[in-house]
């Protein structure tokens, strides 16, 4: 049975999620569940792509640093890559990214990288609507630090005083 | 005399090598002397804020602004700068992406004054003060700068016209960033005054850099001789010379070190650290996770190594304050 779509929190906010699909598998996946009529959150914004090969790091950190609370990264399984080996470097950048991620303090559970075949429309419902859960629980991702965060800390000292000293 | 340009440098949260810089033009600094009129220089010449503050808007041609940008006082100088000169360039690493100083975005303003004031084996401070932007003395009120939360880089607080990337900027550099501007045809603002191709397009080493590179270990310059003909990406070195941009004669690969980075990324990089990221990953030579995360082991500090010139000026600009286990 499908599960239903997760709900939105007491102040109405929403996870955003980016989610790269490889053309020939996840997003045929995902097309699949469209046409099943199956129910799953609607927090993804899917992006097209030719193979997971193709999601260039620097597209994750644009989206979370552009207001995406994570991000979703499908491809073919290992040894079905259309272009042989893309799949295996998206690994290999993945398993790089999420080191450089954590020391940013960005958890876990916010940038995901899954093997989604065309048929997997079930497994694409379940990795987005756990993965909506999971981000739901922790809450926004706010990085690419809004300006409001620069001066954390001088208001108060301000309050106390002061002439001259914009904060 | 007539009237010469007049010319205006100064410095924010920097360590003082891009002052040494401009003095390390030597006979070349003669002919910048002669050419100018240097109006406001703290390092160097007893003028003063006030001095700069009332000279007419815009009647300065260039200031030359480095270090980034950490407290109240900094930003407020930049911005007086900013509206008193025509053009304002960002000089050396810190200026252009922060630099050095932006690496302490890996943590904020309470965890830096913690460890500063409170929890270092030298620090006494029994009462446990911490710095205030306004305290009695003596019967009177002292006003001191305030400590931002984040460090950023000089365009990230007001508009920039030009860019001298470098920690510190090379004497040529400085010396072809300077006779463009007063040449008087000035390329569009926003430029970065070095070419625009990375370091590897001209690197020495280049032809020993294979074309599809496979990495299987990464190694720290201490824990290998590098041999001095060969790439040193090659030599599992991690040479960020495929993700930065050329221009300063490849110092560090002459001296047989890998580049860390220090010119910033080329214009079509938006993101230093993820582009040389991807570069890297790309070359492991794996399949499996377990051997690839092996392998990752020898990258002990991905994001100082990536950004070490570059956080403030990267996509993220700092790290989010949760408790995560890296
Ligand atoms: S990786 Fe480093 S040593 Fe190799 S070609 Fe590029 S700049 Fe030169
Ligand atoms: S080789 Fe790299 S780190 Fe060294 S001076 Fe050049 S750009 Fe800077
Ligand atoms: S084609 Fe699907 S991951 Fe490469």
């Amino acid at each position: 049975m499908d599960k239903p779509a997760a709900p939105a929190t007491a102040d109405g906010w929403e996870p955003k999620i980016v989610a790269f699909f490889c053309n020939w598998c996840t997003y045929l996946a995902a097309d699949l569940a469209g046409t099943s009529r199956m129910k799953y959150a609607p927090n993804t914004r899917v992006i097209r792509v030719m193979c997971s090969g193709r999601v260039d790091p620097q597209f994750v950190l644009e989206a979370l640093a552009h207001g995406a609370d994570g991000v979703l990264i499908g491809g073919c399984h290992p040894g079905d890559c259309h272009y042989q080996s893309g799949n295996y470097k998206a690994l290999r950048r993945f398993r790089l990214l999420k080191r450089m991620l954590l020391a940013f303090g960005i958890e876990d559970e916010r940038v995901r990288l899954e093997w989604i075949s065309a048929a997997e429309a079930d497994k694409l419902r379940d990795v987005v609507n756990e993965m909506v859960a999971q981000v739901k629980a922790l809450g926004p991702a706010r990085l690419g630090t809004p300006p409001e965060d620069w001066a954390v800390g001088l208001e108060e000292e301000a309050d106390e005083e002061v002439e001259g000293v914009t904060v | 005399m007539p009237d010469k340009p007049k010319v205006a440098f100064y410095w924010c949260a920097s360590c003082g090598g891009c002052e040494e810089a401009v003095v390390d033009l030597a006979e070349k600094i003669l002919d910048v002397v002669a050419a100018v009129d240097i109006v406001f220089w703290p390092v160097a010449l007893d003028f003063k804020k006030s001095d700069v503050e009332a000279m007419e808007d815009g009647s300065i041609l260039a200031s030359f602004v480095n270090g980034a940008i950490r407290t109240t006082e900094q930003e407020e100088m930049a911005l007086l700068l900013r509206r008193k000169s025509k053009v304002l360039v960002a000089f050396g690493s810190c200026a252009h992406l922060g630099g050095i100083p932006a690496l302490a975005n890996l943590w904020d303003r309470e965890a830096i004054f913690d460890t500063a004031y409170r929890t270092t084996a030298s620090t006494v401070n029994p009462e446990g003060t911490l710095p205030q932007v306004s305290l009695a003395h003596n019967g009177d009120r002292v006003h001191l700068p305030g400590f931002y939360n984040t460090v950023r880089a000089l365009d990230q607080v007001t508009e920039v016209d030009y860019y001298i990337p470098g920690c510190a900027p090379t004497p040529n550099i400085i010396a072809g960033a300077v006779e463009t501007l007063l040449g008087g045809d000035l390329p569009p603002a926003g430029t970065v005054l070095t070419p625009d191709i990375a370091l590897c397009e001209d690197c020495p080493r280049l032809d020993t850099k294979p074309q599809e590179l496979t990495i299987e270990r990464f190694r720290r310059p201490h824990e290998v001789i590098a041999d001095e003909g060969t790439c040193l990406l090659a030599q599992g070195l991690l040479c960020m010379g495929p993700a930065t941009r050329s221009g300063c004669g490849h110092l560090c690969i002459n001296g047989n070190m890998p580049c860390t980075g220090c010119f910033g990324p080329t214009s079509k990089v938006r993101d230093q650290g993820a582009k040389y990221l991807s570069a890297i990953a790309s070359m492991l030579g794996f399949e499996d996770e377990a051997a690839i995360d092996r392998a990752l082991d020898g990258i002990p500090d991905p994001v100082g190594t990536f950004y070490r010139y570059g956080l403030a000026g990267s996509l993220l600009r700092r790290r989010k304050m949760t408790p995560v286990d890296a």
